[in-house]
């Protein structure tokens, strides 16, 4: 297999990417430490895949953040082609180019050609974006199931050589290999042969005690026995069966809720006038406030 | 290479990583070449001596689903055992961010030479504390302890024998929950959230410690008796291979979890379908004003978006005693699909037919949908055994209008009859009124037709598919 081109890894080991995400405002464990070492050694794309809200995309961001790399996005959505995704001939400008050279004389059709197809009428996509840079690339293409099938096709060449076939300009091959992070919520199964070129992670909501440490790294003036009691409550709410259950991010905006209404316990009154900030369907609620005794 | 991690079979460490992915493909999930030699590559660059590095890492290129991470795990815990040092290299290498690795340590243990009732009590309190404080490492450790004291079986000719269930009736943790509550609990906050969530970390602490002794027995065992005779018998099935009829309450959890996206799936397919080419016919004026900008020639065209076809779908549900379990996982189905449909009707019958709709409003909770439907719902006319004769004569005669040339029909249940007359010709003409009709049972094909079953002469009036577990569910929905 023809392996793309080599540079320098970013990271020297699996606590030196511990340490630096953990600087960057992401807490990593053991598994997402060792993952995202192996991806930036193999140079293979990272598939993070698990429930909303278990910090898939936060972790592409951090990423980013701890190597000093530009951040570009794919957010994928069905009906997403090529042309949102790779690239695109500014047809309208050469379209003006062409109606501007025919009151001209000499404007034969050779200089056209080569001119309406040059850099300059090209809109580069995040795909072709990301290989064209130079500089280091964290490119993240977010809720890959949501994409059709035919997106993942494009994906592969991409993504096992790095480089971009235009026919009339020719194959643009990545000079520095961005780093890649897909994300999905598995709502579809992605194929075999993109699951094969990347690296996989499973995402799930993390334990109690690193959940803990992210809840006190975000929001610091929380009191540890008060974000103690609010990691276990959010855990007792994720064992019940609910039709969403609340994410870290949620974890998150709850601690932040108890924080500005000065609330110093999280008892049966706090935790029913704040409930609909970690779960937002009405059904949820209700189940919660049963199970839970809230009344 | 220098620390091989665990015994190193005859082809060195090559060869023990060959036997691994080995066993991993035996226990159902599926390895590629390139993926075996993305595996001997990762043992090139993680750290050997770092157990959960490697474990994380091979997982990650042997890996492509989360529901198959489970049974890999119990592979990789007979495959690169923990030594039975008491300590290892591992232990005095950076912790960093590994600060849930496997380093066996000490003995926190003192256990003078008592008989065996002073000796599970003294554990007993032990074990009691390190709940309480919930620290995982020391609960692990204290496994392998209770593992080595208290599990062993009675020594026979082929090897020293060990066993979980010992270890917990010594233990009996469960009884121990009580006590804990108290520990866990300031006075007066008996009874509301502070117990419920008090309860459910309890809970979680008790899995992962009955896990870890499971855990520690197999070691043993495959320590005394070879891996390979532990690894077949140690691997649970695939949580989308466990049979619906015969799924255990352990296992219900797990199987609805594994349902659950399916259905999301299957609705997120049938919508796109419903989206799919998306461009009608051509809106002219739009195309021309677009036109304006570039100079009157119509470089881009527009369209009419296409007229929605709104799939209509009938459900009709055996909820008798005998497919319960099934008809479980089908109603949730049902459910998913009506948050996305407007156009989905339910139909529930035992011994007669009624439609239960009503009770899978969108936003409402599976659990309690099932439990109104057995308790509301006019199912049952004479005995509560299925009679799906009756029960098609019913719904053909009340709910004449429902199915019609744009409906897609789902039948679901086993096609056990009791025995009493099939009701064949009303099922053939409800097949032939509708766009497409399937029929799912559970139960497998060779037993079609034996005993009370009508599944072969249904067969031949409805395409009957055999849907016995999550994964032939799946292959079902990408066929429809």
């Amino acid at each position: 297999m023809p392996r793309p081109p080599s540079q320098s890894p970013q990271f020297s080991s699996v606590a030196d990417v511990g340490k630096r995400l953990s600087t960057a405002g992401y807490l990593p464990d053991t598994q997402i430490a060792t993952t995202v070492f192996l991806a930036d050694r193999l140079g293979k794309p990272l598939l993070v895949e698990g429930p909303a809200g278990t910090g898939k995309t936060e972790l592409a961001k951090a990423l980013a953040t701890a190597t000093g790399s530009e951040l570009i996005r794919l957010q994928c959505y069905e009906g997403l082609d090529e042309a949102r995704a790779l690239y695109e001939w500014n047809y309208k400008k050469q379209l003006l180019r062409i109606q501007a050279s025919q009151g001209t004389d000499g404007a034969d059709w050779d200089t056209v050609h080569d001119d309406i197809f040059g850099e300059e009428f090209l809109l580069s996509r995040p795909l072709l974006t990301a290989i064209r840079r130079t500089e280091p690339t964290v490119l993240l293409i977010d809720e890959t199931d949501k994409a059709d099938i035919e997106v993942e096709g494009l994906l592969l060449e991409v993504l096992s050589d790095f480089q971009v076939t235009i026919p009339e300009l020719g194959t643009i091959t990545a000079t520095r290999r961005p780093m890649v992070v897909l994300t999905s919520n598995a709502t579809r199964e992605l194929s075999e042969a993109l699951k094969r070129r990347c690296l996989y992670l499973a995402l799930d909501y993390p334990s109690a005690e690193r959940e803990r440490e992210i809840v006190l790294s975000r929001v610091p003036d929380l009191a540890p026995g008060l974000a103690e009691q609010l990691v276990r409550t959010v855990r007792a709410l994720r064992a019940l069966e609910l039709k969403k259950s609340p994410s870290i991010s949620e974890t998150l905006d709850w601690a932040q809720t108890l924080l500005e209404l000065g609330l110093d316990t999280l008892d049966e009154a706090a935790v029913r006038s704040t409930l609909g900030v970690v779960l937002k369907h009405a059904s949820d609620q209700d189940r919660a406030a049963a199970e839970l005794r809230l009344n | 290479m220098t620390g091989v991690p665990g015994p190193a079979g005859s082809g060195g460490l090559a060869g023990h990583l060959d036997g691994f992915v080995r066993a991993i493909r035996e226990a159902g999930i599926p390895v590629g070449i390139s993926q075996a030699v993305d595996a001997a590559e990762i043992l090139t660059v993680v750290d050997l001596l770092e157990r959960e590095q490697l474990r994380h890492g091979l997982a990650a290129v042997l890996l492509q689903r989360a529901a198959q991470r489970p049974t890999y795990d119990v592979l990789f815990d007979l495959w690169w055992p923990l030594s039975d040092r008491r300590r290892t290299v591992a232990d005095e290498a950076d912790g960093g961010a590994s600060d849930d690795g496997d380093e066996p340590g000490e003995s926190t243990l003192d256990i003078p030479g008592g008989d065996d009732v002073d000796l599970a009590a003294l554990m007993r309190e032990q074990l009691a504390q390190l709940l309480l404080a919930g620290d995982e490492e020391a609960l692990r450790r204290f496994a392998r302890e209770a593992v080595e004291m208290l599990g062993r079986g009675q020594p026979s000719p082929s090897g020293q024998s060990f066993f979980s269930y010992r270890v917990l009736r010594a233990l009996s943790p469960d009884t121990l929950v009580a006590q804990l509550l108290t520990g866990l609990l300031a006075e007066g906050d008996r009874g509301g959230l502070a117990e419920q969530v008090a309860r459910q970390t309890i809970r979680e602490r008790l899995t992962a410690l009955r896990a870890a002794i499971e855990s520690e027995v197999r070691r043993r065992t495959a320590a005394e008796k070879g891996r390979d005779k532990v690894a077949k018998n140690a691997v649970r099935p695939l949580a989308d291979q466990v049979d619906f009829l015969r799924a255990q309450s352990g296992d219900l959890a797990e199987l609805r979890r594994a349902v659950a996206p399916l259905a999301r799936r299957l609705a997120v397919r049938l919508s796109a379908r419903r989206r799919l080419g998306r461009e009608g016919r051509l809106d002219f004026r739009k195309t021309v004003r677009a036109s304006l900008g570039t100079g009157g020639v119509p470089v881009v065209t527009h369209h009419r978006p296409r007229k929605v076809h709104k799939p209509e779908l009938v459900v009709l549900c055996d909820v008798s005693g005998s497919v319960a379990g099934f008809s479980h996982f089908t109603l949730m189905l049902t459910q998913a699909l009506r948050e996305h449909f407007t156009g989905v009707r339910a139909f529930a019958f035992v011994d007669s037919t009624d439609e239960v709709t009503r009770f899978f409003r969108p936003g409402a909770d599976v659990v309690d949908a099932v439990q109104r439907i057995g308790r509301e719902a006019d199912v049952v006319g004479f005995d509560g055994h299925s009679d799906y004769g009756t029960a098609f004569e019913v719904f053909a005669d009340r709910w004449a209008s429902a199915v019609g040339p744009r409906t897609s029909l789902l039948v679901l249940g086993d096609g056990r009859t009791n025995y009493r007359q099939p009701g064949l010709p009303v099922l053939a003409d409800l097949v032939r009124r509708s766009r497409s009709a399937h029929w799912l049972n559970p139960e497998p094909r060779r037993l079609w037709g034996s005993g009370d079953s009508a599944a072969d002469r249904y067969g031949e009036v409805i395409d009957m598919v055999e849907c016995r577990n999550a994964a032939q569910l799946a292959q079902f929905v990408t066929t429809l």
